[in-house]
């Protein structure tokens, strides 16, 4: 099997995190022949989203921090002809650092319940050879929809059949498609039907559900985990480019219901949009015009000089509190809608991110932010599945030792893979964990703190359960970062159902814990069985937490590498930043850079103005390109019959 | 090779315009299938079918805003109900609702298709008022404006009976998502009501307090939100305004001299020539009477009058009763001419609430107040608002007309100065203004009882009440900008004097039949030519005429030609 794989690309990409999977997927569409690999057994690198038991695995990596892959390599050393050099790259993920696990929930007895779940990687991994999986779905959606359960072998025997066959390829992936989408949309379907009686349950408050932590192993797959914990603005770069190319129509999202403020101790619901306003009890009739009329002006602050002018020196809060509007307002304006809570920010950067936010309003809803289903983890490997569509080929758990260099030219030629293989490839795209510490010896990296709580209510009460938020904490001390706080209930199929799923994020000054627990503290409380203080009793319970650094490349400049050759692209990290913006921006700078002249992600051709392009220009025989066409074109009707994509499109 | 290819954007091109010419072609022979087929001489041939069914339907569902397919429709389905059985008629609505609700998707504005589904549910005899409530509801989800489906919902609630309660909080629910709906306001006004009846004696169509109060925070939110959505301002007014006043006569006038009798009325009227709308007792015995208006036109009018027949005003007797009975209005008004005297009459001695019908009601003068204050805190953060200034000022006339007269003048002059007020409404603000003023004379006049009345530098536009001046013997309307003297002018009965110099006026229309009209001031108006001083041909004690300044002077020969239109003006000033 390892020897069908083709030795000859236009594209090597290596890592599968979101701009590696943008610019896979941008190449591919424009034609290349591209190769995508991951050392890792599951997609999106630090972009992904687990189970519970998958992050559980996840965990158990980074903190063994093995010393994987050393067995399996060959001495590639050898490989390396007299007018080459090779270029090592990295055999450890160092990017996660301090890793510390806390359960709160009571562990019982009958404790020992093994998770049902298929795990994310078979114990024997390392020793399993390399699986190619071209434009396999069924495989996509295994890692992380553990419902789905297509058994690991048959995905296999079923690659290895079809192998290098593009005509056949195209035929299973519209199979699997089809299989994947039904599989979607009865599970949101049952979501739905799953949140009434939730709804009925609310009605008598006192009773607090009790869960255990045997409840969240069992139910682990209900869970999808984010690593990194970012949404997508409705007017940004990554739904713009989502919608564009089509590849929305491979996942569903679901608006964020409500922005939260942290003021004076007490959590809050931040009215930003025009109903919210009017439907607001907490607001005077006074403060609402003044907060209206400050928003409607910011929508198009640029048409005013006059208003700003003399506070451009000023810092945004300083303006604000020129403006007429009350302390909460004050606080809503700052910190809820434009986010600006870290360091000082200028009059001009409030109001920039003040109009952003506000022309995000009321695309899809009455909050700016839209959030994928099923964990964000969804998104790079969506780009993926387009890769696969126009041919692009995916080995997971491929490893490569080194890049090959050309002498004569400076260029690199080709790969050297953990087989001693030699892949060989035009263009070569690295994501930043996998280039060795001889070659980031001068790169500075950020830390970004992050918390992934499960916790048993909401940090705001509200009529229905079901809501997603937002919060943003200010910090607390001058100097000290905001934690971006999202909590996630149930319907966004990220936990498991009477859970609430919690993300905090900041930039890290010390290591994860030492940032987020204070305000973890603030607002939440330890479970604990029998219950103690009346006032605690009001903030959620802590079921689970865990904190960790992850690295934030998001800043390093190419220049900062050492020696890489001009055909070497080098894509980053997550950054800590609430929305994608970077990484698209990096996805599309790097391929203008490759391809200048081709258009980035346009749109997929309708299946009607598809054909085959015969060798000698003859009319294709009616055979298997007919069969194509029409299996494509189905694929396309069963689309617009259950309109995946229609929050995008409305 | 072997790829897969993508057709050119020419080809594309070339793909889609045969599509769209051969779709033409089909749309176009159907049509014409159509109109062969429910001509006339087809009709007796029986050729109103299914295929007729069909064929529409094809066409409609492209176009759903064909009506005359709809009617071709309606037809054939009339007919088929005479000819099928139960089971198959059943198949057959079930059809056309599918198919109502595919045209409805084509275009959800569709008049045609709205009212054939109204046509449909209202013939059916079980009709599913549930379902139907849920395409409203669907509908709206998409488009929470679509007038023509909550038009249809108000067709489809009425006829299944819904709670207003739960229309009502269908129409919180829309108004939560987005408070710019005027037929969800709207369609508040009409459920209030019917929520919260009034008492028998209470004025009809309005709220109990505690209700209106809640209304009136719910839509404060809105205008303080938006200050410049219309629609919150409107309910606004809708909440403050008041009942219709009460049907009443307001004035009764006998003038021995001119053997006339004068009524004027709370609102406009008409009286047939040989209806009982009205009914004349002299001396408690009916008299049959023409009625006509004061101009002549016999229009709907606030003032009507007849001419008395020389016995009933004879001096034989000490005095003369007249009495005028409005069968309708339900009110009636008497007066009575004493031996000697010339003229007598009866007026009532209304209040401003009764005599006006402001825009916005007395009826809980607190709660006027409180939002008196609110918009004025309103205006101080928008102070060029033109709906917050307008309701200030319909807010202060409704609480106190003259005390407020002063600071309503100045709000006026905001309104005009401020950018905001769009050049199309200064018009209407000047009459309104002009209104305002008019009507505080009138009630200053009426606190005084006096008959002459000055109205001159008020900068006036226009003349309105003028019904109230039923009694004026001496007007002035001098610096003003009038620009005509309107027919209801001629309701002054008793008008002798009338100065209106240095207008701008161009026609004298309600300068008729004024038959005690002695001296008429024109100088310095826009009098074009004498043609239009025609009317006042018809005044018969008119001596003096004074047109100095009047674009007419210029005329050759004009002394002659007056002297030939009015021969009986025997001092008249070029």
């Amino acid at each position: 099997m390892a020897n069908s794989l083709p030795t000859e690309f236009d594209v090597v990409v290596i890592g599968t995190g979101l701009p590696e999977s943008i610019l896979a997927a941008a190449c591919s569409r424009s034609g290349q022949r591209v190769l995508h690999l991951d050392s890792r057994s599951y997609y999106g690198g630090n972009w992904a989203s687990f189970s519970f038991s998958g992050l559980l695995s996840w965990l158990k990596e980074y903190q063994q921090n093995s010393d994987i892959g050393e067995e399996g390599s060959t001495a590639w050393q050898d490989l390396i002809y007299e007018t080459e050099e090779a270029i090592t790259l990295c055999r450890k993920d160092e990017t996660i650092q301090h890793t510390e696990v806390f359960c709160y929930a009571s562990q019982d007895v009958n404790d020992n319940i093994e998770e049902t779940d298929v795990l994310q990687k078979s114990p024997s991994w390392v020793a399993s050879s390399t699986l190619i999986k071209p434009l396999d779905s069924a495989c996509l959606s295994e890692e992380t929809h553990p419902l789905y359960v297509s058994s690991y072998e048959m995905s296999a025997k079923d690659t290895t059949k079809n192998n290098g066959e593009v005509t056949d390829a195209a035929e299973t992936l519209v199979k699997e498609y089809c299989r994947y989408k039904t599989y979607k949309h009865t599970v949101s379907d049952g979501a739905k039907d799953e949140t009434k009686p939730i709804l009925e349950d609310n009605s008598d408050p006192p009773k607090r559900n009790r869960i255990t932590y045997s409840q969240i192993v069992k139910e682990g797959r209900k869970f999808n985990i984010d690593l990194v914990s970012k949404l997508l603005y409705s007017q940004g770069l990554l739904i713009d480019l989502l919608i564009k190319s089509n590849v929305s129509h491979y996942a569903e999202f679901k608006n964020v219901t409500r922005i939260l403020a942290f003021r004076e101790g007490k959590v809050e619901q931040v009215p930003c949009s025009r109903a919210d306003i009017f439907n607001s009890k907490d607001l005077t009739m006074v403060e609402k015009r003044m907060l209206m009329k400050f928003l409607t002006f910011c929508l198009d602050y640029e048409q005013h000089p006059d208003e700003y002018q003399a506070f451009v020196q000023s810092s945004f809060s300083e303006y604000l509190k020129t403006k007429k509007l009350t302390p909460n307002l004050q606080h809503f304006v700052l910190h809820s809608i434009a986010m600006m809570s870290d360091s000082p920010c200028t009059t001009i950067d409030g109001l920039k991110a003040t109009k952003n936010f506000l022309q995000c309003l009321g695309r899809f809803g009455n909050t700016p932010f839209l959030l994928p289903l099923y964990g964000q983890g969804e998104i790079p490997q969506c780009f993926c599945r387009m890769c696969a569509v126009f041919g692009g080929i995916y080995c997971l758990r491929h490893k490569v030792q080194c890049l090959v260099v050309d002498k004569e030219s400076g260029r690199c030629k080709a790969i050297i893979d953990h087989f001693g293989r030699r892949i060989s490839a035009k263009y070569f795209i690295v994501e930043d964990s996998y280039l060795s510490e001889e070659t980031c010896l001068n790169v500075q990296y950020k830390q970004i703190s992050r918390a992934v709580l499960i916790t048993d209510q909401s940090v705001l009460k509200a009529e229905s359960d079901q809501q997603i938020s937002v919060l943003i904490v200010p910090p607390v001390e001058p100097g000290a970062c905001a934690v971006r706080i999202t909590e996630l209930c149930s319907s966004t199929m990220t936990c498991m159902k009477d859970t609430y799923l919690v993300h905090l994020t900041c930039s890290s000054s010390k290591t994860a814990r030492e940032d987020l627990e204070s305000v973890v503290k603030k607002l939440f409380t330890p479970y604990a069985e029998t219950e103690i203080d009346k006032e605690e009793l009001k903030k959620p319970r802590l079921l689970w937490a865990l904190y960790f650094n992850m690295r934030d490349s998001s800043g390093v400049s190419r220049s900062s590498y050492n020696g890489l050759p001009s055909n070497v692209y080098v894509c980053t990290g997550p950054d800590c930043g609430l929305g994608s913006e970077h990484a698209v921006k990096q996805a599309e700078t790097l391929f203008r850079e490759i391809f200048p002249s081709e258009e980035f992600c346009p749109p997929p051709p309708n299946p009607e103005d598809i054909f085959f392009d015969g060798d000698d220009k003859q009319p294709e025989p009616s055979g298997t390109s007919n069969i194509v066409m029409a299996k494509l074109e189905s694929s396309e009707g069963s689309k617009n019959l259950e309109s995946p994509g229609k929050h995008l499109q409305n | 090779h072997g790829r897969l290819k993508v057709k050119t954007s020419e080809e594309q091109a070339e793909a889609k315009r045969l599509e769209r010419e051969q779709k033409l072609k089909l749309y176009q022979s159907a049509t014409q299938t159509v109109f062969r087929k429910v001509g006339p001489s087809e009709r007796q041939a029986g050729e109103l079918d299914e295929s007729v069914l069909e064929l529409t339907s094809q066409i409609l569902g492209a176009n759903p805003d064909f009506a005359t397919l709809w009617n071709c429709r309606r037809e054939v389905l009339q007919r088929l109900e005479a000819q099928k059985s139960p089971e198959e008629l059943a198949a057959l609505v079930k059809a056309e609702l599918g198919f109502l609700e595919s045209c409805l998707r084509v275009n959800p504005k569709s008049y045609g298709t709205w009212h054939h589904r109204c046509w449909l549910l209202g013939r059916l005899p079980e009709p599913n008022w549930t379902r139907e409530l849920e395409l409203c509801a669907r509908f709206l989800e998409v488009d929470e404006r679509n007038f023509h489906c909550w038009d249809y919902r108000r067709f489809v609630a009425a006829q299944a009976a819904v709670p207003p309660a739960e229309e009502l909080a269908f129409t919180d629910s829309l108004i939560t998502r987005n408070f710019s709906n005027y037929s969800s306001w709207h369609y508040r006004s009409c459920l209030l009501p019917q929520l919260h009846p009034q008492p028998d004696s209470g004025p009809q169509g309005r709220l109990p307090e505690d209700v209106l109060l809640k209304e009136l925070e719910l839509v404060q939110n809105a205008f303080f939100t938006d200050p410049n959505d219309q629609s919150a301002w409107f309910y606004h007014r809708w909440l403050l305004g008041r009942a219709d006043p009460q049907d009443a006569l307001r004035c009764l006038h006998v003038s021995r001299d001119e053997a006339c009798l004068t009524v004027s009325f709370s609102r406009p009227l008409l009286v047939g020539s040989r209806t009982d709308t009205l009914l004349l007792m002299v001396d408690e015995s009916p008299l049959a009477v023409e009625w006509r208006t004061p101009d002549g036109r016999n229009q709907p009018s606030h003032v009507w009058l007849c001419d008395l027949p020389a016995a009933s005003l004879n001096d034989q007797l000490p005095q003369h009763t007249f009495r005028v009975i409005w069968t309708a209005g339900n009110a009636q008004k008497e007066c009575v001419l004493l031996k000697g005297r010339q003229e007598c009459w009866c007026r009532d001695s209304a209040t401003d609430e009764q005599l006006f019908r402001c825009d916005l009601s007395v009826e809980k003068s607190t709660v006027l107040q409180s939002e008196l204050e609110s918009c004025k805190e309103l205006q101080e953060l928008e102070p060029e608002n033109k709906w917050c200034l307008l309701t200030i000022i319909l807010l202060m006339r409704a609480l106190d007309p003259l005390l407020y007269e002063k600071e309503t003048l100045q709000y006026f002059q905001t309104l005009k100065a401020s950018r905001a007020v769009d050049p199309m409404r200064a018009a209407y603000l000047d009459d309104l203004r002009s209104k305002f003023l008019l009507e505080n004379s009138v009630l200053k006049m009426e606190y005084a009882e006096v008959r002459v009345l000055h109205l001159g530098h008020k900068d006036l536009t226009m003349l309105c009440h003028l019904e109230q001046l039923l009694l004026v013997t001496h007007l002035d309307l001098s610096h003003n900008r009038l620009q005509a003297l309107p027919p209801a002018l001629a309701a002054l009965r008793c008008l002798e004097v009338l100065q209106a110099n240095d207008n701008a006026i161009e026609s004298l229309d309600g300068v008729t039949n004024l038959p005690r009209l002695q001296e008429l001031f024109l100088c310095n108006n826009r009098l074009p030519q004498p043609a239009v001083l025609q009317p006042l041909a018809s005044c018969p004690k008119l001596v003096l005429l004074n047109l100095q300044g009047n674009p007419l002077c210029q005329a050759a020969g004009i002394s002659e030609q007056l002297a030939e239109l009015l021969p009986s003006v025997s001092s008249i000033l070029t």
